[in-house]
């Protein structure tokens, strides 16, 4: 096993699958010569060459419509955007295209594209590089949308998406590339190094799209999140002095509607965050979802929490940012209740 | 064994370790590129799309049918709007690096292309800049302390905290909100100088977008509906060679130049040398007359290189040679115009320094005053409850919940 960052774990993601399948292909802004903004592509084009590794104009729409073009034509694209912010330009490719072709031509052109995008907030990067879109994606029907939250699960995530026959939005919380962050902005940062999810396996696995996983098991309350959210839960339960189970959601389309539905009939309690805006958030699919399910058990209301419903804004990202607080608030609430 | 593939890739002339070459650049000589009436045909516009309009030559006399008439003044404030603009930038570049603001994006050796353009146009046209067009600001005179207040995020934002620093705007100077998205200001611009057409009023609209963004489809609405509408608008394309990493080949620069991309369209184009300040000032003045003579758009390629890095978050040294700003061919746009003014008597080596000292003391003072505004970590804060208006003219009920929300979470123990 080797020790990776979230970037390095990406990385090797691609690296594994470009070695075994000729056909994989990687494009997007500064991916090729650069390495990307974020170092993602980092050595891929001197290792594969510029005919696999291709830097792409400033368009995220021809992006993402090359991706597919490639694809439908024996390819196995993982374009990149540089930032979830800008995929907007290539929302109709997305919307009406990519996710339908398989539907609207009886599967006869289906398009395996991997989109991947860094997502969130928490590096100052105000709101047009911070957002997290996820609930724009999960709404069309034919892409699956994942989110990881530690380099393990990025990796096997992201070998699984592009060997997927479907259509893959890979969401990549940034604040989480270079090691996981509890919502204090304060601390000194920690290295993936430190963590038994930055331990990561050389060689080519699968973490299969559609499986929650149990970060922690718990029997109090049912703590239901993804990407940078899972490891702010994670203090938020130390706080609070409570023995929360916590539940990444990892793929929020397909989901796991089992692991989340046992978790919370077991503990009767269920808080739901994201850093996302709350408002018709994915949130509100998980609590429509789980009440559904699990209205006999539940001791509470469930509780949601997320990023306010206005823009990120640059001053006030703290403010903004759902942190342990936010969700001791809402765990206190849930407690009460009864 | 994988087949040899076809696909075209272009490269980069030059990477980390070799030699620049600019040999790609075309260059036409100064003072040789006709002047043609605005009122011309696309035919007889369309070789400028080609060639590139220089007045300044190599001693730094100015020639040719371009070259405008600007008084000594006119000249002056020119010289030194761009020397404020590169100075305000060195020092903002600083305070980014010493933590005092959160990012920076600086515009070294672009100066003609915002300041000759702005001073070039009526303080009525109303501006779309890009993030790069900080010169812009100074020409319609925005104040140096306004501008560093949105920097600093501080009590003082124009943008209430909202944008991430150099994203200026002001409603009384005309300039539009800058935003983080590419190309989308450009079509915008359009729209506006429709509008201006509708009232019947003169005013026109410039705006300016990077070469890698010509890329972006919202650059070909730009142009239908520039050419369908013969919008009154200056489209400027500010070709800097470098979009980050992409250079101008992956915009598709090899095969035509920029200023030609108008031209499929029908709307003409000028291929501009971008570092000429009386270039730039005389080929905006030509697609402002046009404009306002009712000719429609003209598109305008500013042939420039950004010696800088492309934000306080890149490093160009991973991608192009170090020293490949040093052999730009065009030179350095305040250098240029300098030894123009000198060689006609109206500056002076002195007269510069005088100048420097004096604009250096405007940038401290200003800063001074600035910081005590407070900035991101220091001194007096926004007031966090800002971030929930302007969302709506009304606060709908989920904010006012949601700010009520926030001011709790603010006094309690866990935070802090």
């Amino acid at each position: 096993m080797a020790q990776m960052n979230m970037v390095q774990a990406l990385n090797s993601a691609m690296d594994v699958c470009m070695a075994r399948d000729p056909g994989v292909v990687v494009l997007g802004q500064d991916v090729g010569y650069f390495g990307g903004v974020f170092r993602v592509t980092e050595g891929l084009q001197r290792k594969y060459g510029e005919h696999r590794v291709l830097d792409a104009p400033i368009t995220e729409g021809g992006i993402i419509a090359a991706a597919i073009g490639m694809a439908v034509n024996g390819l196995k694209p993982v374009a990149e955007i540089q930032f979830a912010d800008y995929i907007y330009p290539g929302y109709d490719q997305i919307v009406s295209e990519l996710a339908r072709l398989r539907y609207r031509s009886a599967g006869a052109f289906p398009a395996p594209v991997t989109i991947r995008t860094p997502c969130g907030g928490g590096i100052r990067g105000g709101q047009t590089h911070s957002q997290s879109p996820e609930a724009l994606f999960t709404h069309v029907c034919g892409i699956k949308v994942v989110m990881p939250s530690n380099p393990f699960d990025a990796k096997g995530l992201l070998i699984a998406a592009i060997e997927a026959e479907d259509p893959v939005l890979f969401l990549e919380p940034k604040r989480l590339y270079n090691g996981p962050f509890d919502g204090d902005p304060d601390k000194p940062a920690v290295p993936w190094s430190d963590h038994p999810k930055g331990e990561v396996p050389e060689g080519h696995y699968l973490v299969p799209i559609g499986q929650a996983a149990v970060v922690k098991v718990g029997t109090q309350v049912t703590i239901v999140t993804y990407g940078t959210l899972v490891h702010v839960a994670e203090v938020a339960a130390r706080c609070m002095n409570l023995d929360a189970e916590i539940i990444d959601v990892r793929s929020m389309v397909p989901l796991d509607v089992d692991t989340l539905v046992a978790s919370v009939r077991k503990t009767g309690r269920c808080l739901i965050a994201h850093e996302a805006t709350r408002f018709s958030g994915f949130g509100a699919e998980l609590a429509a979802t789980l009440q559904e399910h699990c209205f006999w058990q539940l001791e509470a209301p469930i509780e949601r929490v997320g990023g306010w419903d206005t823009p990120y804004p640059h001053a006030f990202e703290w403010e903004y940012f759902p942190g342990p607080g936010r969700l001791c608030a809402a765990l206190e609430r849930l407690m009460v209740a009864s | 064994m994988t087949p040899v593939s076809r696909l075209y890739v272009p490269n980069s002339p030059a990477r980390p370790g070799q030699a620049p070459d600019f040999s790609y650049v075309r260059l036409s000589p100064a003072g040789a590129v006709p002047r043609p009436a605005v009122g011309a045909a696309l035919s007889e516009l369309e070789p400028l799309a080609q060639s590139l309009i220089r007045v300044l030559d190599d001693e730094g006399v100015a020639v040719g049918p371009w070259a405008p008439a600007l008084t000594a003044d006119e000249l002056q404030q020119g010289l030194r709007l761009m020397l404020l603009t590169r100075l305000y930038d060195e020092r903002m570049f600083r305070t980014q690096r010493q933590g005092r603001i959160s990012f920076y994006v600086k515009s070294t050796g672009e100066e003609a292309v915002s300041v000759a353009a702005g001073l070039a146009l009526r303080s009525t046209d109303m501006l779309f800049p890009s993030y790069r067009q900080q010169g812009l600001q100074f020409v319609r005179g925005v104040s140096l302390v306004d501008m560093m207040c949105q920097l600093l995020s501080n009590t003082r934002d124009m943008c209430k905290g909202r944008q991430l620093p150099v994203f200026y705007h002001s409603v009384p100077k005309r300039l539009f909100t800058i935003s983080g998205n590419l190309t989308t200001q450009v079509p915008q611009a359009v729209g506006w100088a429709m509008a201006a057409a509708i009232q019947g009023r003169e005013d026109l609209a410039a705006t300016w977008t990077g070469e890698g963004s010509t890329a972006e489809p919202d650059f070909h609405n730009a142009l239908v509906f520039a050419t369908v509408y013969r919008a009154p608008a200056i489209l400027n394309v500010v070709n800097n060679q470098w979009a980050i990493s992409t250079f101008q080949g992956f915009a598709g620069g090899e095969q035509r130049s920029f200023a030609a991309r108008g031209l499929g369209y029908g709307v003409p184009g000028l291929r501009v040398d971008g570092n000429d300040f009386l270039a730039v000032h005389a080929a905006t003045r030509w697609a402002a007359e046009r404009a306002r003579a009712g000719g429609g758009a003209t598109v305008i390629e500013l042939v420039t290189y950004r010696v800088a890095a492309h934000s306080t978050s890149d490093d160009p040294t991973r991608y192009r040679p170090k020293d490949e700003p040093a052999h730009w061919p065009l030179g350095d746009p305040i250098e240029r115009l300098k030894r123009h003014l000198i060689g006609r008597g109206l500056w002076s080596e002195a007269r510069h320094q005088a100048l420097t000292t004096e604009l250096e003391e405007l940038l401290s003072v200003a800063w001074k005053e600035a910081v005590g505004y407070g900035s991101l970590n220091e001194g007096p804060r926004l007031d966090s409850d800002l971030m929930f208006e302007d969302v709506f003219k009304a606060m709908p009920q989920n904010l006012i919940d949601q700010r009520s929300e926030l001011r709790r979470e603010r006094g309690m123990p866990w935070r802090k």
